[in-house]
């Protein structure tokens, strides 16, 4: 197996000390098959013990180990040691406060996910002893939204949330619009005045960065643009006196 | 140990430089500058036309000069090719079509824009007189 020599140059932040971040150099031995985390890990173990950062399952699925990496907001663990130049660069998810080193605090996108209400609401009583059929049609309309892992790698790449962290950004959004357009659902109205609000839909601008950087290629972009016509479409039911949905 | 969250500034004004991907945000977004000169052109003209047939004929004539028409042609092809292009490549994503358990390939919606705008298109030609 071949080895590489990579010089990771890391932001530290130790909030005891430290007035802002600043970068540290680690020399580490890597293999080609190993991704960043890897490489973190062996810095942790080997070189300097008090480096802070999350990751947990190693294999793209509990969403914590989301960094910058050369800039691009990157699942540590998808990015792989052989598609990077000898010198990486890493920083915590870019848009967010930095708690120490590579960990940032993502109290905003929690609360906003819990606004959002992101489960099953039913105005109707559920089918006693049954389940509730849907069809696979129906569950395709909204699965690949199921694929996030609230990694946050949009968030970081959202111009729109770095310039005002008020807006609801890109991965509550796409969870909102998964249950909208779940067929099991009847709660969009709940939804609607969040979504509908001027920190809403309506403040993205349509960069379509969030897609892009997406690891579990979620369309964060699209569920909004579809739900600002939901919105527009409901706007004008209300003007002209219809029922809400 | 106390918590003293680091906050990292953003730029208000040169944010869009940070990556590829917002410059050509930014590239698409300032086509709005355009529209507004050309909306400015169009009340020129219509100012023209309603002042008289010596007003119109100046306008029109002015429209020909070199340098004018070479704004026309930078803001044919940035304002309406740069900008459709954009937007066409957008669309599926605001109005994806599922049919059954299938989606309707992106590709196939993106042709038919550029089909509509062909036949309205020649639709204007044609009552402007050009065809």
């Amino acid at each position: 197996m071949s080895m590489r020599q990579m010089e990771l140059e890391v932001m530290r932040y130790d909030p005891e000390q430290d007035e802002q971040p600043r970068f540290q150099k680690y020399s580490v031995p890597c293999v080609d098959d190993w991704a960043i985390l890897d490489a973190l890990n062996y810095v942790k173990e080997n070189i300097d013990t008090t480096l802070a950062y999350r990751w947990s399952c190693h294999m793209m699925v509990c969403g914590s180990c989301g960094m910058m990496v050369n800039g691009e907001p990157s699942l540590t663990c998808k990015t792989f040691i052989r598609d990077l130049p000898d010198h990486v660069r890493i920083e915590p998810l870019a848009n967010f406060p930095i708690e120490r080193d590579l960990v940032v605090v993502l109290d905003d996108v929690m609360e906003k996910l819990r606004m959002a209400k992101p489960f099953i609401i039913r105005k109707d009583p559920p089918p006693e002893d049954q389940e509730f059929i849907q069809s696979r049609a129906a569950l395709y309309k909204f699965k690949q939204y199921t694929m996030c892992v609230n990694c946050m790698c949009c968030y970081a790449a959202c111009p729109q949330y770095a310039l005002d962290s008020s807006f609801i950004g890109p991965a509550v959004l796409a969870l909102a619009h998964r249950y909208n357009i779940d067929s099991r659902d009847q709660g969009k109205s709940e939804r609607l005045n969040l979504l509908a609000d001027h920190d809403g839909v309506w403040e993205c601008s349509f960069v379509g960065a969030c897609s892009e950087v997406c690891p579990k290629s979620v369309d964060p972009a699209a569920a909004v643009q579809q739900m600002k016509i939901d919105g527009a479409k409901e706007w004008w039911k209300q003007k002209l006196g219809g029922a809400k949905s | 140990m106390s918590r003293q969250p680091y906050v990292r500034p953003v730029s208000k004004t040169t944010w869009y430089m940070r990556n590829g991907r917002y410059k050509r945000y930014m590239l698409r977004e300032v086509t709005c500058l355009l529209v507004g000169l050309y909306c400015f052109l169009a009340i020129w003209g219509l100012a023209a036309l309603a002042a008289g047939a010596e007003n119109w004929n100046a306008f029109l004539k002015a429209q020909q000069l070199p340098g004018m028409a070479g704004v026309h042609a930078v803001m044919l092809v940035y304002f309406l090719v740069y900008m459709t292009f954009d937007w066409f490549k957008l669309a599926p994503k605001a109005m994806p079509v599922q049919m059954g358990e299938k989606k309707l390939p992106d590709r196939y919606i993106v042709i038919a824009h550029y089909v509509a705008w062909a036949i309205v298109s020649l639709f204007v030609f044609w009552l402007a007189g050009v065809i």
